[in-house]
């Protein structure tokens, strides 16, 4: 069993250490996340769940430590395999990060303009294909993100991110901000494309409906590194103050995230 | 049609014509790697099944979702022409197949562009337009600026101190080494021409005359309100507009402060007090250049030059020069402010308002000047 996971580990971390200065926000994190599989991050403020998706993603740079996806050393690669290996991964960025000057089909042609030359009605066609998965209407194609509400910006970014046919795929925060229904149909999006595309998914997140939803194990960040990695009933039961008050406030119990009840000895159940 | 006919067209499709239905198979790796290539091998095929088709899937290696939107694309184009059947598909396909059901319709991906002549007329129309509707909205906000600043006079306590000592120090101290600088270089130079052309009549001692003149009563008021209109105009509409983006002038308002009062007051105030006073430190700077100059060229001791300064340079000149300070300040906080204001959307908006800001500022000191040259002359100051 534990052999048989080894070789689908997709992201494998070693003795992660970052720094801002003399500010340490990682020290000596590890965290594995396995093919096909959703993995949520969650944490206080300011424990660093975006700066580990970003250094994942090599847009920081660890100070100590390793990180492997798909079993190629991040920052040991030549330019051209660095390249190839960011085919591999799609990330929405918090904000969704379109660029302003583009329409949302022109946005989703981004990627496949610089890595490929394909002829401009194959090109709208896989962007509107992209676009429609994502969940948008058609006509919000020719639109400018400006003209967009914060979920369907969201979505936009969604459809950018997958325009490469990634393997994996980074969310930071996608449900931040977006009302009840968008999110939770925005947490059905990313289960639905994860299921047909085999995708693995990295969501940092505070949502704790989209934790409940869509994640197969749970990863708590907290004293600069991974508290717990593990499903969700097993998250809750872990005996860590910020971890308690994290799965058993008001708001989880809302989001139906019932831990054992010391009383009657229930189970933990997730409903 | 007769016999089996196998037709190879690509590594990813072969085509057997032996029935009335053509029988393609679809064979390799129908990925976005592929795409561009597949795409042009199918419009080539498509002209082959003229009575129909059946796709055979049962040979694609690997398939992502391009390739699967390949193959819609392409059910689809035989589909126009005859009937398009897919078979054996396999297991672990079936799944992407199911996900991309069908090719997208054709949307527009970017808006509707004009012809160009009707873009040019648009264009020509709305600058026009857009003209007369920033002038208008300029005047407005330069009567309320003013009507907010009259009313502070009366109200002192509006005047925030604090905000008002920053910008002095923003606008006023630290642009006196960059003013300072190409004024003295501006005399320097000024005298060092001036004196090769004014030789040849032998009339070198009036380049005095000529630098006091010009560069009191245009040249250093005028430098200094263009580089203090590209220094703090652009920073006055980069900083009001971030602000905008960032909804802090909108809090402003719900919070009940005036954003005049916040915002514009103390860098007019602050420009109201800096200008002249740069405007004088240019002159001296200037004058200084000049003395230099004149000393190292054409052996005129500083000692002679002030004296024969003091006889030609009236007092007029300084004023004529120094009096235009207040109304460029107006004219570059108002139009640096307005800009920043007016700053909505998009970071793209903020970019094209600071451009907006110097270039109408710059221009408006520019207009002004020459009105001010024409009328002190009509009444002979």
């Amino acid at each position: 069993m534990n052999n048989d996971r080894d070789k689908n580990i997709v992201i494998k971390v070693r003795g992660l250490k970052t720094m801002f200065g003399d500010n340490v926000i990682h020290n000596g994190l590890d965290l594995d996340v396995y093919r096909g599989e959703i993995l949520g991050i969650v944490g206080g403020s300011g424990t660093g769940k975006s700066v580990l998706l970003k250094t994942i993603v090599g847009l920081n740079k660890q100070s100590e430590g390793s990180i492997e996806v798909n079993g190629r050393i991040q920052g040991t690669m030549t330019d051209e395999e660095d390249r190839k290996s960011r085919r591999e991964w799609g990330v929405l960025f918090q904000d969704g990060a379109l660029f302003t000057s583009l329409t949302v089909a022109q946005n989703v042609q981004v990627p496949l303009r610089e890595h490929f030359d394909l002829p401009p009605d194959l090109m709208d066609c896989l962007s509107l294909n992209k676009i429609t998965m994502a969940g948008l209407p058609l006509d919000a194609a020719c639109k400018f993100p400006s003209d967009l509400s914060g979920g369907m910006r969201k979505r936009a970014a969604l459809a950018r991110a997958l325009s490469l046919d990634p393997h994996i795929l980074f969310l930071d925060e996608p449900t931040a901000g977006l009302d009840p229904i968008g999110a939770s149909a925005f947490d059905a999006l990313v289960m639905e494309l994860r299921d047909s595309l085999g995708l693995t998914v990295f969501l940092v997140t505070h949502d704790l409906d989209t934790l409940s939803r869509t994640c197969d194990r749970v990863a708590v960040l907290g004293e600069q590194k991974i508290l717990i990695n593990a499903s969700l009933s097993e998250v809750v039961e872990l005996d860590h103050p910020w971890v308690q008050d994290y799965f058993k406030g008001p708001r989880a119990r809302a989001a139906g995230i019932k831990s054992r009840n010391v009383e009657n000895g229930m189970q933990p159940v997730l409903v | 049609m007769s016999g089996s006919e196998y037709v190879t067209i690509s590594p990813f499709i072969t085509v057997e014509t032996s029935g009335t239905t053509a029988m393609v198979k679809l064979l390799g790796d129908w990925t976005l790697d592929n795409a561009g290539q597949i795409d042009r091998d199918m419009h080539q095929v498509a002209g082959l099944c003229q009575n129909g088709a059946i796709l055979d899937c049962s040979d694609i290696q690997g398939l992502d979702t391009a390739g699967a939107l390949l193959v819609r694309r392409y059910a689809q184009t035989v589909e126009n022409i005859a009937p398009a059947v897919l078979t054996g598909v396999l297991a672990r396909h079936k799944n992407l197949l199911d996900v991309v059901s069908a090719c997208p319709p054709s949307a527009p991906t970017q808006p509707d562009h004009d012809s160009w002549y009707i873009t040019v007329l648009y264009e020509m129309g709305e600058s026009a337009f857009s003209f007369f509707r920033s002038a208008k909205n300029l005047l407005g906000f330069i009567g309320l600026v003013l009507s907010r600043l009259f009313g502070a006079l009366f109200e002192p306590s509006r005047i925030r101190l604090v905000p008002l000592v920053h910008q002095l120090e923003v606008v006023g101290l630290k642009a006196m080494g960059i003013v300072g600088l190409i004024s003295f270089l501006i005399g320097a130079v000024m005298v060092n021409q001036g004196a090769v052309q004014l030789a040849k009549f032998g009339a070198d001692i009036f380049v005095i005359d000529m630098l006091g003149i010009s560069h009191l009563r245009e040249l250093g008021i005028l430098l200094t309100a263009i580089i203090v209109a590209g220094r703090s105009g652009s920073s006055f509409t980069a900083q009001i507009g971030s602000m905008r983006l960032n909804e802090e002038v909108d809090a402003m308002s719900t919070l009940g402060m005036n954003t005049l009062d916040i915002l514009v007051l103390p860098r007019l105030l602050a420009m109201l007090i800096a200008l002249p006073l740069l405007g004088f430190y240019a002159d001296v700077l200037g004058v200084f250049g000049g003395i230099m100059m004149a000393w190292f060229q054409l052996d005129i001791t500083p000692a002679n030059f002030i004296v024969y300064f003091r006889d030609v340079v009236s007092l007029d000149h300084f004023l004529a020069g120094i009096l235009k300070a207040p109304f460029f300040a107006i004219v570059i906080v108002v139009s640096g402010c307005y800009h920043g204001l007016a700053v909505s959307g998009s970071a793209a908006s903020l970019g094209i308002r600071t451009t907006r800001s110097v270039v109408q500022s710059i221009f408006l000191v520019i207009v002004l000047d020459a009105f001010f040259a024409v009328f002190f002359t009509s009444i002979g100051l």
